[in-house]
């Protein structure tokens, strides 16, 4: 998943350079932490710690890690555009395979646990119910991006198309979070609060393109005046 | 290509240096090279799964402790479900009681703070002699007995209690209503103190039910005081809530403190919250659903795998003709 962790040695302390520090531990660290409530949910639900509906508290939970994690993997390219730290990038590809690790299995417990493998339940509720439809689509998304989340996907598409491609993931957690909001029965305080996340790190994307594009803009006028 | 953000390709380039691996980094690491990272890395996975896990993991309630008894089983009657009967276990720590948060687990975690003695209950409305009576009397009009229901909640899931009450009929009997008398409203406590959920204004407090008379009148309609011969539990609505067991389970309000007989619907909490899913009647129908979700099925407390759901939650033999010549669709 994290190519660059592949050499697990860093370089010398005494060799000052610009490059940044390895950091080899980063990526394992997170896809490992990323696995660990994965292993909970599972001795949860062996050890009957889910509770009276244990079906219904695994699909709520594997929901909310994948738009909890999307969010952590949308939160790397801003955090990096405001601070100018280099390593929130390096573990955004990681997160980004986590959040469609537990969208799937998210997906998977419904249909498969809750209905039954019902194909014609399935088919209902995707088509049917606006909220399984956006779920749906955002699940399909992710997969897509996962897909082509390969060093080969961004050399067979050219980066500029397999960039454009992947700015879907601001469109799939739009579709979660919406999905998040339809499903529940009144207290919207917690999908509300993922929403707004979502919103204001979509905000910093904008204003940090529109000044690019306002500095470009003016770099170019500014060459062709002279 | 000339669009290309430069910064967009450092972040996903930046990493490929790094991948040459130079000779001087194929020697052994140094020891204490090798502890740092695996603290590092330790500290990583101990971050990232434990901040998931207090984000994402909601920790089920602890089995409570069983109340008193107050009463003893008795032989099934003709309103008794045999239906495997859900865990004690799962009918406590189970709840939907907004007043105690909306989590399915915090009406057993937060339910302490309610005081359910002394508790008096107002009876007034339409009725010849409007009262205020103790709980404690008002239990003793009536004998006290079992009732095995199986109550459908509009999510979706269902359970098996062995209510412990008395008939709802000989309550509004006992009222003495006037001739105008048309409904029964049920009005549950209002104290943000003792209901600490009541601070969160998911819903307009304090929560509202009604029923028609006839609907009071019939036999199945109930008050509880007690699960399986004990005390209510705070979390089930102690002491005094409804049982309607051919409706969806929010029509059983809890911790009722005043019961009027009136001449107009009631305006009940969740129709007035979002009236376009939830309504007045709130039977259950597989054939009507919610509008975000299907009521085709439900799932069975303690089973995998769903059911069917039946008309009027299996009791339309006994309740179908209270309906009869109404649009169900729409008096949903």
């Amino acid at each position: 998943m994290t190519g660059h962790t592949k050499s697990p040695s860093s370089a010398p302390k005494t060799v000052k350079s610009n490059k940044a520090p390895k950091l080899s531990w980063l990526g394992p660290g997170v896809v490992l932490g990323g696995l660990i409530p994965m292993a909970v949910l599972v001795w949860d639900a062996y050890s009957g710690a889910l509770g009276a509906n244990p079906v219904q508290r695994s699909i709520q939970q594997s929901g909310l890690l994948a738009l909890v994690i999307l969010l952590a993997s949308l939160l790397c390219t801003p955090l990096r555009m405001v601070t100018g730290w280099t390593w929130p990038p390096r573990i955004r590809k990681a997160l980004g395979l986590l959040a469609f690790l537990y969208a799937a299995l998210h997906m998977v417990l419904y249909f498969a646990v809750d209905h039954g493998l019902e194909l014609k339940v399935i088919v209902e509720d995707v088509l049917k119910r606006p909220f399984i439809t956006v779920g749906f689509a955002a699940v399909v998304i992710l997969g897509i991006l996962a897909l082509t989340s390969t060093k080969g996907a961004v050399r067979r598409l050219g980066f500029v198309r397999w960039q454009r491609l992947h700015r879907w993931v601001y469109a799939a957690a739009g579709l979660a979070a919406l999905h998040f909001v339809w499903q529940t029965k009144k207290d919207l305080r917690e999908p509300l609060l993922y929403a707004g996340i979502l919103a204001v790190l979509l905000a910093l994307r904008v204003f940090y393109g529109l000044r690019k594009k306002r500095a470009r803009a003016a770099v170019g006028t500014a060459t062709r005046s002279s | 290509m000339s669009q290309m953000p430069p910064e967009e390709s450092k972040s996903d380039l930046q990493t490929e240096p790094s991948r040459i691996v130079k000779p001087s980094e194929s020697k052994p690491v140094g020891r204490r090279e090798f502890i740092k990272n695996a603290a590092l890395m330790t500290g990583t996975v101990v971050g990232v799964g434990g901040g998931l896990e207090l984000l994402t993991r909601r920790a089920s309630a602890a089995a409570p402790v069983a109340g008193s008894l107050i009463g003893s089983k008795r032989p099934l009657g003709p309103y008794d479900t045999t239906e495997a009967q859900t865990s004690y276990q799962n009918i406590t720590t189970y709840n939907n009681f907004y007043e105690f948060g909306t989590d399915k687990a915090e009406p057993a975690q937060r339910a302490g703070t309610l005081k359910t003695r002394p508790w008096t209950v107002l009876l007034d409305g339409e009725v010849k002699k409007p009262q205020r009576i103790d709980i404690d009397t008002l239990q003793s009009w009536f004998p006290l007995e079992d009732r095995v229901y199986r109550m459908r909640c509009v999510e979706g899931w269902s359970m098996v209690i062995p209510w412990f009450g008395f008939p709802l009929a000989a309550l509004v009997r006992r009222m003495n209503p006037t001739g105008k008398a048309k409904y029964i409203q049920f009005t549950a406590l209002n104290d943000p103190k003792q209901m600490p959920g009541q601070l969160d204004g998911v819903l307009e407090w304090p929560y509202v039910e009604g029923l028609r008379l006839d609907e009071a009148l019939h036999p199945l309609a109930f008050l509880a005081v007690g699960i399986q011969g004990r005390v209510l539990p705070n979390q089930n609505g102690a002491p005094l809530r409804l049982v309607v067991p051919w409706k969806y389970g929010f029509k059983g309000i809890k911790s009722i403190v005043r019961i009027t007989l009136t001449e107009k619907m009631p305006a009940t909490t969740w129709a007035l919250s979002s009236p376009g899913e939830y309504g007045f009647y709130a039977n259950v129908n597989p054939k009507v659903d919610h509008p975000r979700w299907s009521q085709a099925t439900e799932r069975r407390i303690g089973e995998l795998s769903r059911r069917p759901t039946l008309p009027f939650n299996g009791y339309a033999r006994e309740v179908a003709s209270l309906y009869s010549g109404m649009d169900l669709r729409r008096n949903f």
